[in-house]
Parts: C-alpha cells; sequence; structure tokens
C-alpha cells in the first residue's frame, strides 16, 4: 500500500522510470467511476468468465478459475463485463454509485 | 594526431558521427541536413560503421526511435532541421523528460511559413524550453568539437540529458573549410562505451517507462530535470577542459573577442560570430573600443557568467536571428538583459532581430549596429528597444 508520505524528488529515480514490477494495483484508479459501477450477483453466476476476458481492466477477481468478485478500487465502470454477461437474467448489472454496497454482492473491495 | 582537413559543417558532423560509431541513427533528410544523413548512410553501406541505420517514414518518427533505441540501453543519435525539428515536437519533450543522453546535431533554417529553407534561428530555438542542453557552433571546426564533446556532456551521470548541436544552415553546412579532426582512436578512447545504469533491455532489472504522472509526481519529475539542467553548466565545463588538454582547442559557455576593456559589446550566436571578428578589428583600429561576445552554450543559460563578462560594457546590442514574435524581439534578448539586472551599473542593452529566412549579415551591416551602439553609449539613450535590421520598410 503506499504510505501516506509521497518520495521528494531527490528520491525519485531519474527519467520517471518505475523500478517495482506491478505496481500499478498500488495505484487506485476506481475513483475515475463516473456514475454506475457492476454489482456482481453470485447465486446467478456461472463462472463462464467471460467478463474476466472482456475486462479492459483487470477488474474482475478470480480465484482457481472462480468468479469471486469486482475490484471497485480500480473498476472504472465501463460496463462491458454486464453487456458481455451470457446468463439470461444478468448476473452482474450495472447499479448507480449512490446505491448503498450491500455485503451481500460479494467480494466488492469497499 | 590532429589531421587538417577540408570539409562542409555537414561533413564534419557525419565524419563525426563515423569515428563516434553509434549502435543506432534513425534520421529523415531534410534540407539543409541532409548531406549528414547522405554521408552517413554511406559510411553504413560501406561498412565503416557497425550502426544499425532507420530509414523512418517522419522525423517524429525519427526521434521516436531513437528514443526506443536509446531507452532500450543503445547509444542513438539523429539530425535534422526546421521542420523536421517541428514534426518531432512531442517526441522532443518526451526525450528529455525520459533523460535519455540523446545527441542531435541541428542544423539551423527558418521555419514555415512562408516557406523558407535558409537559416536562421527559429527553429531550435523554438525548443529552447523543451529540455534539452544547447550548444552553438560558429563553423565546422567548433560544430565537430561540439558533437564530440556533446556525447560525453550528455551521457555524464550527473547530467544524462540531451543535446542540441547547431550550426547555421547552408552558411556553415555547405561551406567548404579548413579544419583539424583527430584520429578514429581517440575519437572511441575519448566517447568511450556507453554504458547505462537502466535501460529496457536490462531483463535482470525490468522498469517501466513513460508512465502517467499525475499531479503527485510530475512535479517532483520536472524539478528532476530542472536540477539536472542547472547542474549542467558544471559538466559542460569539465568536458571542454579535459578537451582542450587533449586537443589544444579550447571552448567555453561563451567566447569573448576583445570585450575586457570594450565599451560597446555586440551578443551574437554561431556564424554572425565569424564575420563580426573583422569588423571589431577594424573598428578598434580606428581607436573605437568594441567588442563581442558569442554565446555557445543557450541550454542551460550562463546568466551569472554572462552577466559578469558585459556588466561593464555601456551599451550591448543583443543580435536575434529569430524573432519570437512576443512583440520584445527575439529569444537571446531577453535573457542577455534579464541576466544584466543585478548588474551594478547596468549597460543599455537593445536588441537586433536580423538574417531572418537566410537575408545576409555583412560586415558592413555589422558596423552599422556598431556605430549606433556607440552613440547609445555615448549618449546613453536608445531611439529603440527592438531594431528589425535589414527588413524593408
Amino acid at each position: 500500500m503506499r504510505s501516506t508520505r509521497l518520495p521528494g524528488w531527490k528520491e525519485l529515480p531519474r527519467g520517471g522510470v518505475i523500478l517495482d514490477a506491478g505496481n500499478a494495483k498500488e495505484y487506485m484508479t476506481g475513483e475515475w467511476r463516473s456514475s454506475v459501477r457492476p454489482k456482481w450477483l453470485p447465486e446467478k453466476c456461472i463462472h463462464c468468465l467471460f467478463c474476466w476476458v472482456y475486462c479492459p481492466d483487470a477488474s474482475i477477481q478470480v480465484v482457481d478459475g472462480k468468479m469471486t468478485g469486482i475490484d471497485l478500487e480500480h473498476c472504472k465502470g465501463c460496463g462491458i463485463c454486464a453487456k458481455e454477461c451470457p446468463v439470461k437474467t444478468k448476473a452482474i448489472e450495472m447499479v448507480p454509485e449512490n446505491e448503498p454496497r450491500a455485503r451481500a454482492t460479494g467480494g466488492e473491495t469497499t | 594526431m590532429s589531421k587538417r582537413v577540408a570539409l562542409t559543417g555537414n561533413e564534419a558532423v557525419a565524419h563525426a558521427m563515423r569515428q563516434i560509431n553509434p549502435d543506432v541513427v534513425a534520421a529523415y533528410p531534410i534540407t539543409p541536413q541532409t548531406d549528414i544523413v547522405q554521408y552517413f548512410s554511406q559510411y553504413v553501406a560501406d561498412g565503416k560503421v557497425k550502426t544499425e541505420f532507420v530509414t523512418v517514414e517522419s522525423e517524429h518518427s525519427a526521434m521516436s526511435a531513437t528514443i526506443g533505441a536509446s531507452a532500450a540501453g543503445a547509444r542513438a543519435m539523429t539530425a535534422t532541421s526546421s521542420q523536421g525539428l517541428a514534426l518531432m515536437w512531442e517526441m522532443v519533450y518526451i526525450t528529455a523528460s525520459f533523460r535519455l543522453p540523446i545527441v542531435m546535431p541541428v542544423v539551423n533554417r527558418a521555419l514555415s511559413g512562408p516557406i523558407n529553407i535558409h537559416c536562421d534561428h527559429g527553429d531550435s530555438m523554438g525548443a529552447r524550453d523543451s529540455g534539452w542542453i544547447q550548444l552553438y557552433s560558429e563553423d565546422a571546426q567548433e560544430v565537430y568539437d561540439n558533437i564530440l564533446q556533446a556525447i560525453r556532456i550528455a551521457e555524464h551521470p550527473d547530467v544524462m540529458l540531451p543535446v542540441m548541436v547547431c550550426q547555421d544552415g547552408f552558411i556553415t553546412s555547405h561551406s567548404l573549410e579548413n579544419l583539424l579532426i583527430e584520429d578514429d582512436d581517440f575519437v572511441k578512447a575519448w566517447v568511450g562505451d556507453y554504458r547505462p545504469d537502466r535501460y529496457l533491455l536490462d531483463l535482470s532489472k525490468p522498469l517501466t517507462m513513460g508512465a502517467l504522472d499525475l499531479a503527485d509526481y510530475y512535479f517532483e519529475h520536472k524539478m528532476g530535470q530542472a536540477m539536472a539542467m542547472r547542474g549542467a553548466g558544471k559538466v559542460v565545463e569539465d568536458v571542454a577542459h579535459e578537451f582542450a588538454k587533449r586537443t589544444g582547442r579550447k571552448y567555453g559557455f561563451f567566447e569573448e573577442y576583445r570585450l575586457d576593456d570594450a565599451e560597446v559589446a555586440v551578443v551574437v550566436l554561431n556564424s554572425t560570430a565569424g564575420t563580426a571578428r573583422p569588423v571589431v578589428d577594424s573598428l578598434r583600429a580606428d581607436g573605437v573600443k568594441v567588442g563581442l561576445l558569442k554565446p555557445r552554450m543557450f541550454r542551460p543559460f550562463p546568466a551569472q557568467e554572462i552577466a559578469g563578462a558585459l556588466e561593464h560594457v555601456k551599451a550591448i546590442g543583443v543580435m536575434d536571428r529569430a524573432e519570437s514574435l512576443s512583440g520584445i524581439g527575439g529569444p537571446v534578448f531577453p535573457e542577455i538583459r534579464s541576466a544584466l539586472y543585478d548588474a551594478c551599473e547596468r549597460p543599455a542593452v537593445v536588441n537586433y532581430v536580423f538574417g531572418l529566412g537566410g537575408r545576409d549579415m555583412g560586415p558592413r551591416q555589422l558596423k552599422q549596429i556598431y556605430e549606433e551602439l556607440v552613440r547609445v553609449a555615448k549618449t546613453g539613450k536608445c531611439e529603440r528597444l527592438v531594431t528589425h535590421f535589414g527588413v524593408r520598410e
């Protein structure tokens, strides 16, 4: 996780390079999401992982080949996962950002 | 051993590039830089260099490919002029922000429009705030020497910034001149092997370049660039000192000519300084105390040193071969004038915009400028702050 004190210019590597692998995860970009967020309905999910394939970010969380939730710290709310979900009654639906997040929706990161 | 040869400014650049033998050159021909690319590609075809020569489809690609090669860990060069530099623009800034030590000869030519192929400094002066070190050269000898020094300056661990080496289009680039060149072994040893501490193809230490940098980091990275530029002057000085020890040819931030006791001085870059020198001599012979200051390093701008060299002068004419279209003259003028703000007895500093689009500046015209400056020094009054010299009303 990012520390609260950001490094000064002398501490940063030359030329704005990033020396650590995979640290984009520490950069919380979910706050860029506009007005809607995906809501996962685990009881309807068939774990086809279409959403994981189509997500233009890496916000679909999968453990051992099973969908476990949506990483809202990085999801931009594009809605592609909901559109591509093949379940007729949709296992992912887009809901207004101001709808309270219920724990029952599963792996949403809070 | 130095050897005396006759080369044009462009041949001198191509010759230096052959001796440097960069890993990669990606370049696109443009007047009046064309010879550089032509001669260098011949060296590649003849197997005189081991360089991977990339024939790109535009200057944006030339700079991009040079950046890519340099980021990957190669010693990479390109060369351009005018519209070519303009087309590179986006990537020129990125080169500097990535802190890639790319050396780029720039053959100064007027920018469109109207379209024109002849010399003025509008192209490189436009790039003065792009984060590149800029060295200006009076003649083929200085072009050659500046290129050799630029490699050492750019790649110095305290600098790691790109360098433009500028010369006057056609006037210098296409004139055959007598100059001393060093032998291949000297240049090979002088530039040494390029060993970057970090590069993309170092698989043992992976890194990311060019990542998004928002309000929380951008300022710190710009500060790093600004401080590297501020400190680069010391390295330019050290490299010049070592170069003088090895070759006998001396360079500084600028050249002073008969300036010590001068009451009137002209400040001018590149080839016009060569035209001004005999004018200074002839006026001196008539007892008029005139001098000349020719900046070599424009970025970083050696404000304190220039002020120190000029503050005893009564009237200074800053000659700009570029129009900033700012309403207050050319780009060199405000920097020199501002450098002198803290002088105890502030000299009168006026601006002469001249030679745009290749219009000639000869000894007769320079004499006229010196005579005007003598009048300013005597009366303490200047009629005009900015004069567009030689333009038809």
